[in-house]
């Protein structure tokens, strides 16, 4: 019984593996087959990360939104909720981070960056809060009501940008230094990368999801609803609330990873056309990283470290970074289809053990 | 001599288990043959072999002396065997006449021809006395009924060889009886019939022969005229039963649960309990003693706080919760066994030790300011899992890889421990093995003498009858009786859980 259960942990970790694994090998047949040389363009990202201090400054800029957006969408799935609302949670997390850095810029830092962070966190949190509150009153299913959301959430905060906080370039105006969390430490230490204080706020995130979920009671209450609403129900939880809470819970997370583009990476806000995609790839994230706050902090790095190489890969390999896209969608396919895989895993062993 | 069905050396094996290792099964022509094992022992895989639904790993069929191979159901129908299945497979729209033809209709001029196909159904049913009307609607008549329409299915499709899935689970103790008569008519008219039970009762009632198996084992095949009820229990659980019995004196103490004028609608906005009034001591097992239906779950749940309560009032230890939260009724003093284990009772994802905190999880000493306290929760586990003998490797295992024996102790466990002033027991003991029934009636029996109320609702008229002290008999939702097991007997029950009062009145 004992070895059983090992068997089912390791496959479980096993699967995103394989799956990275295959969605490389794949990427690497399709550069094949258009003429490119697929060790030249992996060689050139592991270098371009590993040993280029800007790239890898890079890489973990780009990783501070996706973590937060990932752990959004694990702590959402954590309690059987489904949250694409992401992406919406996180641009009204950027604009309230922004205009509150703005507005209250007169602020001394102490007071300013922290407020600034918290207003980012508390606009996502709104934001999931809604369509929380619409799923445990009239049962309106969250997958509905938050991608609604992201809607409102992009044309909402166009509509701020123009006609409140409109600077040139179609976008808000800078925020003032105080509220930075942008480093001539941090730039100089990697040669002028984007890099920013924003990886302190991640790694207190991700300490965060995982005391929360399985250190405090009410962790402990999200959890047993996410399995069993029925059987929570009937230990006298109040499912309700834990449906809005988990929600709002998972809204602080996305709308602190756009606090961290207001403040870190962009210093502003433009008006967007068009969704950021963090969001979405957050989803990708969490589903990689087992919806575990360690296993979507590997996911994020992945992610990000192939979107940043991809760029070496481009001037290196001369392989569009474009492929690159490719690549992720073909991971993500592959831990979509687990089950397969699990298939695959449990035949080729149990031959094994025949022979 | 030749065998209706013979079953030679079948091993069946899963993933991870044996579940058929070397049984041999011999059914005579024209016998009543029990198959008898607990839950787990392999009883169903056997028949899912001999039905086609799997393909033994080695082994041989032979039925009616003729070697015989089964891919699908359907080579086990042209065979002559059919199976009545536990849960019905019935349209209820469809009339009794339209289900039975259903997948092999009697045709004129490539037409269905109902006339013909209800000629047929009457035929058979007047041949082996089963008195089923062919032009009712399913959704209109009693469950003993439809599992008569699912024996003419068999009928109707030529089957000599019958197979009965735990053909009693569903039904009253007098449709019980009915039953046992129209197997042996069956018998009487050629058929050979193979039940399979975990019920001891209807083996000597019912049965000729019986085939005991264990962990996917053949223990003995022994004719019934040979053996005692005793000795079988003994051969299917491996060791000696004791059977525990309410002994300890009945001294009522101070009302612990009064249910008052209690109206509750079901979600079709009927009233299923109407008007119920029900009182249940310390220091006594009350049993609710009624068919499926009856307005058992709904009682249990108006109580436990999970369905609102349209009129009256329910008291714990004097304290009225009528439609409070659940949260609130567990603090006033509830502790509930729910029906359904799995679904209501557990976390299956969770692990025993988070499941045995289910309802205290908050509250000191398994938690300090909001922060849980695990090594407290995980020493909790550890002595529950001891004292209430849950097989498990640690207290970190999921309750989700438990055999729900072990799962229903989990849930006694919790919930004895936490003392709670009334106890409800719903169908503590269903699908269990005499091994884990026997032990969770004892921890039923010692809350009792611990001067707790214990509610007991049950199907199993036997766990009724041993259990409690006082019995009060649900008939469309209300309490139409209350009777001292002493003083009563199955046939009493069963007259009034069909609605009759003593005396041969209506209710």
């Amino acid at each position: 019984m004992i070895g059983f259960l090992k068997k089912i942990n390791w496959m479980t970790l096993l699967i995103p593996i394989v799956s990275v694994i295959l969605g490389l090998l794949c990427g690497a047949v399709i550069m094949l087959i258009i003429g490119y040389n697929p060790l030249l363009a992996y060689q050139s990202i592991v270098e371009s990360i590993f040993l280029q201090p800007y790239y890898g400054g890079e890489t973990i800029r780009a990783m501070i939104p996706l973590v937060l957006a990932g752990l959004a969408v694990a702590f959402a799935f954590r309690t059987g909720l489904f949250n694409i609302g992401v992406e919406g949670q996180l641009m009204v997390g950027w604009l309230a981070s922004v205009a509150c850095a703005i507005i209250f810029g007169h602020l001394p830092r102490v007071l300013l960056l922290p407020m600034s962070i918290i207003a980012g966190g508390a606009a996502g949190a709104l934001w999931g809060y809604i369509p929380g509150l619409l799923k445990a009153k009239f049962k309106v299913h969250e997958v509905i009501s938050t991608i609604m959301m992201n809607y409102i959430a992009l044309y909402t905060t166009a509509y701020i940008i123009k006609n409140f906080l409109y600077h040139e370039g179609e976008r808000t105006p800078t925020i003032p230094a105080s509220a930075s969390l942008a480093s001539n430490f941090l730039a100089n230490l990697t040669q002028g990368s984007r890099l920013h204080w924003g990886f302190i706020v991640v790694i207190i995130a991700v300490i965060a999801m995982w005391y929360i979920l399985w250190k405090t009671t009410k962790g402990y209450e999200l959890r047993a609803v996410g399995f069993s609403p029925d059987a929570s129900k009937y230990a006298g939880m109040n499912v309700s609330r834990n449906i809005v809470l988990s929600l709002t819970i998972s809204g602080i997370f996305a709308g602190l990873g756009g606090a961290m583009e207001g403040l870190g990476t962009y210093q502003y806000m433009t008006i967007n056309s068009a969704f950021t995609g963090i969001g979405f790839n957050g989803i990708a994230v969490a589903l990689l990283g087992l919806n575990s706050p360690i296993g979507v902090v590997f996911a994020g790095a992945l992610f990000a470290g192939l979107q940043t190489g991809g760029l070496t890969m481009q001037s290196v390999a001369g392989v569009p970074v474009e492929l690159i896209q490719i690549i992720i969608a073909l991971i993500i396919f592959f831990v979509g289809s687990s089950y397969v895989i699990k298939w695959a895993i449990e035949r080729l062993s149990r031959k094994g053990h025949k022979k | 001599m030749s065998y209706a069905i013979e079953m030679r050396h079948i091993r069946k094996e899963f993933p991870g288990i044996v579940a058929n290792d070397d049984i041999t099964l011999q059914v005579e022509e024209g016998e009543i043959h029990a198959l008898f094992g607990e839950n787990g022992a392999g009883k169903s895989t056997l028949m899912n072999v001999l039905f086609g639904l799997y393909q033994p790993d080695q082994g041989e069929i032979y039925v009616h002396g003729k070697k015989a191979v089964i891919h699908d159901p359907n080579d086990a129908t042209r065979l002559g065997i059919g199976m009545v299945h536990q849960h019905f497979m019935l349209i209820d729209k469809f009339t009794v006449a339209e289900n039975i033809v259903l997948g092999k209709e009697p045709k004129k001029h490539g037409l269905l021809d109902m006339a013909k196909a209800v000629k047929i159904v009457k035929e058979l049913s007047e041949k082996y006395g089963l008195d089923v009307d062919p032009n009712q609607k399913v959704e209109d008549i009693t469950v003993g009924m439809q599992q008569r329409v699912e024996i003419l299915k068999t009928l109707y499709r030529g089957s000599d060889i019958l197979i009965f899935d735990e053909p009693t689970a569903v039904l009253t103790p007098l449709e019980i009886q009915e039953l046992i008569v129209i197997m042996k008519r069956l018998v009487k008219e050629g058929k050979s019939i193979i039940l399979i039970t975990h019920k001891l009762k209807e083996i000597f009632e019912a049965c000729d022969r019986c085939t005991v198996i264990r962990r996917g084992k053949n223990i003995d095949s022994v004719a019934i005229s040979d053996t005692n009820p005793s000795e079988l229990a003994s051969m299917m659980v491996g060791r000696k039963v004791n059977v525990q019995v309410n002994d300890a004196p009945y001294e009522p103490k101070e009302k612990v649960l009064e249910v008052d004028h209690l109206t509750v609608l079901d979600s079709r906005k009927v009233n299923v309990i109407k008007e119920l009034n029900l009182t249940v001591h310390g220091g006594e097992i009350l049993g609710i003693a009624g068919v499926d239906g009856n307005g058992q779950t709904e009682l249990i749940e108006a109580i436990a706080g999970l369905r609102k309560v349209k009129n009256g009032r329910i008291k714990i230890n004097g304290q009225d919760v009528t439609n409070q939260k659940t949260r609130k009724i567990i603090e006033a003093g509830l502790g509930y066994i729910p029906e359904d284990r799995q679904k209501h009772g557990l976390v299956l994802d969770f692990s025993i030790g988070e499941n045995m905190v289910l309802q205290t999880y908050y509250k000191k000493p398994y938690a300090q300011l909001g922060i849980l306290q695990n090594k407290v929760i995980t020493k909790k586990a550890k002595q529950l899992i001891q004292e209430f003998d849950v097989r498990t490797p640690s207290e970190k295992t999921l309750a989700r890889s438990l055999s729900g024996g072990n799962q229903q102790k989990v849930i006694v466990a919790r919930e004895v421990d936490r003392s709670p002033e009334l106890l409800i027991a719903a169908q503590p003991t269903r699908g269990l093995d005499i091994g884990a029934i026997e032990f969770i009636h004892g921890k039923l029996i010692d809350e009792k003498k611990k001067g707790k109320a214990v509610l007991l609702v049950s199907f199993e008229l036997d766990e009724i009858l041993r259990l409690s002290d006082r019995i009060a008999v649900i008939y469309e939702g209300n309490i139409i009786d209350i009777v001292n097991p002493k003083e009563t007997d199955e046939n009493e029950l069963g007259l009034l859980m069909a609605g009759r009062k003593k005396g041969g009145n209506q209710a």
